[in-house]
């Protein structure tokens, strides 16, 4: 391991740190803009123009407000839970290509911070371990909506692992490898070679799943503000609770990152225009999130581990044996 | 418009109706038809496309409150007002006192005098705003439609006791030469077309 590399990997590591954690931040400016404007509401206006600082103005007040531990919380985890939320949402990133490869001052840089051969399974373990965030956090604060909160992370854990997890398995015998390079590459021959007309049945289950993964609305069920207030998120104040605001949306971020290379094409051939392409699709995909904020019902737990099990993981697994006869014969 | 559908209560037979609602279905074979209905019908859709119509129409109803303020009706409650007289722009509360003894919340304070000319003249004259409940008893009560209530609500107050003085309700003199004193619609004041409805006093018997 030569300095080049170590120094390399520090700078592209710091880069996509500073990249979403304020992405994040803008994250939640578009998702009040885009709600407001699909319910005829202005949304924030007041803080700079069009009210654009208004993520300035919330993280000085994350960051002012005091950080308060209350009583009877189990003080070690209710501290570290946060931590797991941002720390593991990032460490998925390390394994996600962001970008195809380009070359700057004669130096070719490969925008992903590690190619690891089981990319795809660390990405989707790491996102998974990030709901031990929510959990921990809520079984070690001491409230009933708290405790509630922890019990449905762990329903929606159960639940959605099973389908992404079934769902991928058919692309990835079709590829033949998990990182995700090797992916982006069995497609770069166009939108023909998109993995989604082969395999629109896991597109839509990995879909559905990401929903779960990121808990978002249909699935918004572990912080559902209207029934357990802020579920694993009452007791929290000041940056405590904006680390888990960072692990959503850099969350949200990264899933969409992941199933445009994984379905659709990636970054293609590795062009410029490639890479605008990716970025388009992500877009599209994050947009996608705040859309169905503003049109869908949540669902119960018991219906999201009914429909998990009941009725997605069959259809994944009727998809892994119809893709294994394919490619039998 | 006429009054017919508000006082008519018969409501059976006036265009409702019951909606057809489907039994909930009992056995798997039933309930597994409807999740597939459900799942293919599209109604997900739907609610996609309505809130994308919303986005793309951009037809927003905000009021952006202290630039923008909607417009409030004549016969708003707020904090109150005293009139003036249209002929002699003299103050019309003749001090009868009413208003202090019906306010429900005791919150007006008056106190007369007899003045040079031995009339009965205001000498004191608040309303307790943080008390008062604006409930327009005190317009409704008083025989001169002095006191009614105005437009102004942005009277939010530091403190709970939060007095107005009768000098601060009055209608200033300049805006009432102007002819520019606004009559309260509310509880108490004449309604319009007020001339029509009068009738005789009936003395023929
Ligand atoms: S509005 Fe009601 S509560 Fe207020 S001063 Fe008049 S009578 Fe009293
Ligand atoms: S405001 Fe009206 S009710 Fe009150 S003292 Fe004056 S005249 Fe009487």
């Amino acid at each position: 391991m030569d300095t080049a590399y170590l120094i390399e990997t520090i700078i592209k590591v710091v880069v996509i740190l500073l990249i979403f954690s304020a992405l994040a931040g803008i994250g939640t400016y578009f998702e009040r803009k885009i709600l407001a404007f699909m319910q005829r509401r202005l949304g924030p206006m007041y803080v700079g123009p069009y009210g654009l600082l208004q993520v300035a103005a919330d993280g000085v007040k994350l960051f002012t407000k005091e950080d308060i531990v209350p009583t009877n919380v189990v003080a070690p985890i209710f501290k570290i839970a946060p931590v797991i939320t941002a720390a593991t949402a990032f460490m998925a990133a390390a394994a996600i290509p962001f970008f195809p490869q380009f070359t700057i001052f004669g130096y070719t840089v490969h925008p992903i911070v590690a190619d690891v051969n089981i990319g795809i399974l660390y990405i989707l373990g790491m996102m998974a371990v990030g709901l031990y965030g929510p959990m921990l956090g809520g079984m070690a604060s001491a409230n009933k909506f708290s405790l509630l909160s922890a019990a449905r992370t762990a329903a929606v854990f159960i639940s959605y692992e099973v389908v992404s997890g079934l769902a991928i398995l058919a692309p990835i015998m079709m590829v033949g490898s998990l990182s995700l390079v090797d992916f982006n590459n069995y497609q770069v021959g166009g939108i023909s070679h998109w993995i989604v007309w082969s395999q629109p049945v896991a597109f839509i289950l990995f879909w559905i799943s990401a929903f779960a993964e990121t808990g978002r609305t249909p699935f918004h069920l572990i912080a559902n503000d209207h029934e357990i207030i802020d579920g694993f998120g009452t007791e929290y104040s000041g940056m405590r609770w904006g680390l888990f605001f960072i692990g959503e949306y850099a969350n949200m971020f990264f899933i969409s990152f992941v199933i445009p290379l994984i379905f659709l094409g990636g970054f293609g051939d590795g062009s410029f225009l490639g890479a605008m392409g990716l970025l388009a699709k992500v877009a599209f995909f994050f947009f996608f999130f705040l859309w169905t904020r503003a049109a869908w019902p949540d669902v119960r737990p018991d219906q999201l581990m009914w429909l998990c099990w009941k009725v997605l993981m069959p259809i994944a697994v009727i998809n892994v044996v119809i893709t294994g006869f394919v490619m039998m014969f | 418009m006429k009054m017919e559908a508000f006082n008519d209560r018969n409501v059976a037979d006036n265009g409702y109706f019951l909606v057809d609602i489907e039994d909930y279905p009992t056995d798997g074979w039933g309930k597994f038809k409807r999740v597939v209905k459900r799942s293919f019908r599209g109604e997900l859709f739907v609610g996609l496309w309505v809130v994308m119509r919303e986005m793309i129409r951009f037809d927003i109803h905000t009021v952006q409150y202290p630039q923008e303020k909607m417009p409030i009706g004549p016969r708003y409650r707020a904090v109150h007002q005293m009139k003036r007289l249209w002929e002699s722009d003299t103050e019309r509360c003749i001090g009868c006192g009413l208003c202090e003894k019906i306010c429900i919340s005791d919150c007006i304070r008056i106190d007369t005098k007899i003045d040079e000319n031995s009339r009965k003249e205001v000498s004191e004259y608040t309303i307790n705003l943080g008390r008062c409940i604006f409930c327009g008893y005190c317009a409704e009560v008083c025989p001169e439609l002095a006191i009614t209530h105005g437009g102004e609500y942005e009277n939010a107050s530091d403190q709970r006791e939060h007095f107005i003085l009768y000098e601060d309700m009055l209608t200033p003199i300049d805006t009432m030469k102007a002819g520019k004193q606004l009559e309260f619609e509310g509880f108490g004041s004449i309604t319009p077309h007020e001339d029509e409805r009068v009738k005789k006093t009936p003395l023929a018997y």
